[in-house]
């Protein structure tokens, strides 16, 4: 059986003291092996797209022994070419299911558990039991959730929710695979401006000078689709949508003298497409898997913290620490604690907030658990919110809450914690 | 694993970093808090507690538009500040800038948003549509090359659809400010003497 072999490999390697390793250790301050860490490791593979099915054959060769795959797509007939977990009878079923009854079947020692599921719509006790999270996954929004999520699980819950993600993403010839240390090193949100957004075309070019078949393509989407179904909203994986689009924007394209809109052009527009590489997967995969197994066992340093791999101009990859942005939205937020009596009214509270040295803030507005406090502006917030200046902080939050204060002299936000004297 | 944990913990303890709500929240209510006032803006929550949603109203003081009241739904998504807000102008309006659905033709809401850009930004761009309106880049094209040709039909012609007449088949939306006191007595009859 491969996957014996393959593990033969590795109990040689987890026993042997690597060259390079500076504190290489048989047994940890935990008094474990490397192997035992290993069998005892729980994963979380979030996606089970191009990336995930790559990441969870890498994770089930190397020795891990459970893993949790969660992803709430099912599996459509042009996921094929790379997702190699899946073939052409499991269209249209659960992802995250299909492919951990492929890895069960092939790597029978492997515990693996699927989730249909939403990553939101897991508990923290879910979260808190992993020994640390692979992402591969397509979406911005879905890694901010994560990571905001995992940078906060350390602060209410210390070593224990300390949880760190390999992220990996590619996009076309180009990938990067990253380490977050969630509050050590530079989190998602610290790099997020590196992230160029989805291709747009001024409204005006769309409506009136279009030159290309994507300008024509817009036209149908954004402007044209709104106007004739003022109440359907337009779904990208529809065929019946896409042809209706195909159609407008053929049409359309005919007096500018335009071709080649075609109905992968179409879709690749509509739902902002671009073409995923099954090599580049493997790649960003394999370093991916590598991490998460040098984290677990420590049988080797572990990056510091970013990979990038470009494949498009020959192949070069390039590695650097990625620093943490000071302004980040999830790690730079400034803390504090005001220790104030219960009766004090929430005037005074942000009277404290100006004139304390530790704060020194000009005009804050104040939110608990989304909750609005007081709002500086606009004017309808501030009126509303006004009344609560004379309320007592006991009638409006419990002792110990945390407040998202944010003011001008801030980067982001202050969170501040009131204890009631 | 701990081992990772305790080299940087003494960093971390002096740090102490805690966000709560999501982080596009955060960005949400610290531009809100920090929005410049203005005595012709507005700016109205449909529901107070959801800040994701809301309208800004906007009367022009002079120019073209001047006397009328200009609403624009603003959406704010999840992935904000990565993603521009979504803003629609929820009347029928007569505008080189802006189509009779309401899409509105602003370069930072759509090819030149920037996440260090703000609800701020996008306020002052909104007004200086009707300040300033720009023919070169016309989304109404009619409405821009009238401009151009005819300052004074055109502007005949905005004031004239900001009183709710309907124009080449389109029923303009009566976008008066009734209680801009300039206004008192302003019909479509007498839509040119404004």
């Amino acid at each position: 059986m491969p996957s014996k072999v393959c593990h033969r490999g590795i109990q040689r390697f987890l026993q042997l003291k690597a060259p390079h390793v500076e504190n290489f250790e048989l047994v940890n301050d935990e008094g474990k092996t490397p192997q035992q860490l290993l069998n005892e490791a729980k994963v979380l593979v979030i996606g089970a797209g191009g990336l995930g099915c790559e990441i969870l054959k890498n994770l089930a060769m190397s020795g891990f022994k459970d893993i949790h795959v969660i992803d709430m797509d099912t599996i459509d007939i042009s996921n094929l070419n790379r997702q190699f977990l899946f073939r052409k009878a499991d269209v249209g079923k659960p992802k995250a299911e299909v492919a951990a009854e492929f890895i069960r079947r092939r790597s029978p020692d492997v515990n693996i558990t699927a989730h249909f599921k939403r990553i939101q719509e897991m508990s923290e006790e879910f979260y808190l039991g992993f020994t640390l999270i692979v992402c591969g996954l397509d979406s911005i929004e879905a890694r901010r959730w994560i990571n905001a999520f995992v940078c906060g699980l350390v602060e209410t819950h210390g070593f224990e929710g300390f949880k760190p993600i390999v992220d990996g993403g590619t996009e076309g010839f180009k990938g990067n695979a990253r380490l977050i240390l969630p509050t050590h090193s530079a989190c998602f949100e610290c790099g997020l401006s590196m992230f160029s957004p989805k291709t747009t075309y001024p409204i005006c070019t769309i409506a009136n000078t279009p030159r290309l078949p994507e300008h024509c393509i817009e036209w149908a989407s954004v402007l044209e689709w709104p106007r004739v179904f003022p109440d359907k909203k337009l779904d990208g994986d529809n065929p019946d949508h896409i042809n209706w689009l195909v159609e407008q924007a053929t049409q359309r394209a005919a007096p500018f003298n335009i071709t080649g809109i075609t109905y992968s052009l179409t879709q690749g527009v509509v739902k902002n497409i671009i073409p995923a590489i099954a090599s580049t997967n493997a790649i960003i995969a394999a370093a991916c898997t590598n991490e998460a197994f040098k984290i677990v066992t420590s049988s080797n340093p572990f990056l510091d913290n970013y990979l990038f791999y470009s494949g498009d101009e020959g192949i070069h990859s390039y590695t650097f620490p990625y620093e943490k942005d000071p302004n980040c939205l999830v790690c730079g937020n400034r803390q504090g604690a005001v220790t104030m009596s219960g009766d004090a009214t929430l005037e005074e509270l942000i009277d404290e907030l100006k004139t304390n040295l530790a704060f020194q803030l000009k005009a804050p507005t104040l939110t608990v658990d989304s909750t609005n406090l007081y709002f500086q502006n606009p004017k309808e917030l501030e009126e509303l919110t006004r009344p609560n200046l004379e309320k007592k902080l006991s009638d409006l939050f419990s002792s110990e809450s945390t407040l998202t204060v944010t003011d001008t002299t801030l980067p982001t936000s202050l969170q501040v914690t009131v204890t009631f004297s | 694993m701990l081992k990772i944990w305790n080299q940087k913990k003494s960093e971390v303890e002096a740090q102490r970093l805690k966000p709560k709500g999501s982080p596009s929240r955060i960005r949400l209510q610290k531009d809100l808090g920090e929005l410049v006032p203005s005595a012709d803006t507005d700016i109205q929550f449909p529901n107070p507690a959801d800040q994701t949603t809301f309208t800004v109203v906007y009367r022009p003081p002079t120019g073209f538009y001047a006397g009328g009241e200009f609403r624009f739904t603003f959406e704010v998504s999840e992935n904000f500040p990565h993603e521009p807000p979504k803003v629609l102008c929820t009347q029928t309006i007569y505008h080189p800038n802006i189509d009779t659905e309401g899409h509105v033709c602003l370069n930072v809401l759509r090819e030149d948003w920037k996440p260090v850009l703000n609800i701020q930004s996008v306020i002052f761009g909104l007004q200086m549509l009707f300040l300033e309106p720009n023919p070169e880049d016309p989304l109404n094209k009619d409405a821009a090359k009238l401009m151009i040709d005819d300052r004074q039909r055109f502007g005949r012609m905005v004031a004239e659809t900001m009183c709710g007449l309907s124009r080449n088949n389109v029923a303009y939306t009566n976008v008066l400010d009734m209680k801009n006191p300039a206004n008192k007595g302003r019909t479509h009859r007498n839509a040119h003497y404004y």
